[in-house]
């Protein structure tokens, strides 16, 4: 059965390949097979499955950063419990992607354009050749705190056939990179605009757990920078994959 | 396909009438970042007696749990109702972000898991899991568990040795060593005895003074604050 699809995938991609046609817009019922290429058997194992994921922040008042997506086969580029890699701890701290991105065991790696505001949404996509176990890994910061994150560390998506989706609501988890003190000094969102990434800061617990909440200046931290508008409970995000290849 | 269909059917019927015994493979990983949960109690048990029921009044065997961690009570009574049970798998305190595991084989009839243990520091909350129905089919399920409020003691955020009997108001202990003193203790306005969902610790900024013992930078939480893996097999 899953030769018979990929086979089916291969000529797809073929067809595509060979006609740079600019037809993505397969909303409709049916893929673009109406050209059937007579193809000699000399076809490339080359199966790309892609994912449109839309990321949407439900906080009060927290901007999102970037959302980094990752496929990976095995290792997931963080996990609770474990301690931050710096790319982790970068994008928590900061909500720079780049090192997180770069990850030695992706398969594939992107960054949504921009990072999003309080109740927008944001799209991606990500294409990674098809594999036995594939994995996708999400990741973006809680722009307002020191080292929140929210995300998914594994989400299994091998078995998802195209047209599929998955739907997940996210949690707040913290690095454990940095004390949460909300300072103007160490927060770098909009509403202090401070320091991000600091790799020696406050590596006190070093360990991902889930965050705590904030506590904010109205809420009894006289040196929080932050307001009653960025709290935040779970779920944070809402993250719906679908498999469009 | 009729007589196969027929077969599952008496299948079904006899598997109803006499529950299956189960065995299950239980994980419990502690959420949190600043809270740590004192020995766990888990049951598997019948259509009655659960651990804890929310919006009731607790047992008094409940508040011991809830206000000091002790278990003994809950696993007599658990005992005398023929629950099957894993008691303290993790041999004393479980961190955050730590995890521990045990194996349950169920008996006829107790179809259903409870979870309680203690969350340190506070007066009287605890992880809970009241009544999940262990599936029949084999699998691993994973379940996220919130924090209760006994509904036994106010919570008044100040850590006092010997606080953790029934009935002593006061957080018996901070494990983590991060808690302050000197508080003047919360006032809080909770005035629902049932056990309830847990509204969360204040803390203060203040280690030395100020109205909580607790920081609160370090012992708020939110939900879910442990995550619990059963694999049916």
């Amino acid at each position: 059965m899953s030769s018979a699809n990929n086979l089916k995938k291969s000529l797809l991609v073929l067809a595509l390949a060979t006609t740079l046609a600019a037809c993505s817009d397969n909303d409709n019922d049916d893929p673009i097979i109406e050209e059937p290429v007579v193809v000699e058997p000399i076809v490339v194992e080359l199966v790309i499955s892609e994912f449109t994921i839309t990321f949407s922040n439900l906080t009060a008042g927290q901007p999102l950063s970037p959302l980094s997506v990752i496929a990976f086969d095995d290792e997931a580029p963080w996990t609770f419990g474990t301690t931050a890699s710096v790319g982790l701890e970068m994008l928590a701290e900061s909500g720079a992607n780049e090192e997180y991105l770069s990850y030695e065991s992706a398969l594939a790696a992107v960054s949504a354009e921009g990072g999003i505001g309080p109740g927008e949404t944001t799209t991606v996509v990500i294409s990674v050749e098809d594999q036995e176990t594939l994995n996708l890994s999400f990741a973006a910061m809680l722009g307002n705190t020191n080292d929140a994150f929210t995300g998914l560390s594994s989400l299994d998506v091998s078995t998802l056939e195209v047209g599929g989706s998955l739907s997940r609501t996210t949690t707040a988890y913290d690095a454990g990179t940095e004390a949460n003190t909300e300072t103007a000094e160490t927060v770098p969102g909009p509403a202090a605009s401070g320091e991000g990434f600091n790799e020696i800061r406050d590596d006190t617990a070093d360990i991902i757990t889930m965050h705590p909440g904030i506590v904010s200046n109205q809420d009894g931290l006289s040196t929080s920078a932050l307001g009653v508008e960025h709290k935040f409970d779970n779920p944070v995000s809402k993250i719906v994959i679908t498999r469009t290849q | 396909m009729k007589t196969s269909t027929l077969t599952i059917a008496i299948l079904l019927a006899a598997a109803s009438q006499s529950t299956m015994a189960a065995e299950l493979d239980l994980k419990v990983t502690n959420l949190t970042k600043g809270i740590h949960f004192t020995p766990l109690l888990i049951t598997a048990h019948n259509s009655e007696d659960t651990l804890f029921e929310v919006a009731t009044e607790a047992s008094s065997a409940l508040q011991t749990m809830a206000e000091g961690g002790n278990i003994a009570e809950l696993v007599a009574q658990a005992t005398a109702a023929g629950s099957d049970m894993a008691a303290n798998p993790a041999e004393g305190l479980l961190a955050p972000a730590s995890s521990t595991t045990a194996t349950l084989t169920t008996t006829d009839g107790n179809e259903y898991l409870s979870l309680t243990a203690m969350m340190l520091p506070t007066n009287d909350g605890f992880v809970g899991l009241n009544s999940w129905k262990i599936p029949t089919e084999a699998g691993t399920y994973t379940i996220n568990l919130n924090a209760y409020d006994a509904g036994t003691e106010q919570n008044n955020e100040l850590v006092v040795e010997g606080s953790g009997a029934p009935g002593t108001p006061g957080i018996p202990a901070a494990p983590g060593g991060d808690a302050g003193t000197g508080g003047t203790g919360i006032l809080s306005g909770d005035t629902n005895t049932s056990i309830h969902i847990h509204p969360g610790s204040l803390g203060d900024d203040d280690l030395e003074a100020g109205n909580s013992d607790l920081s609160n930078t370090v012992h708020r939480w939110l939900n879910p604050v442990a995550q619990l893996t059963v694999t049916v097999k």
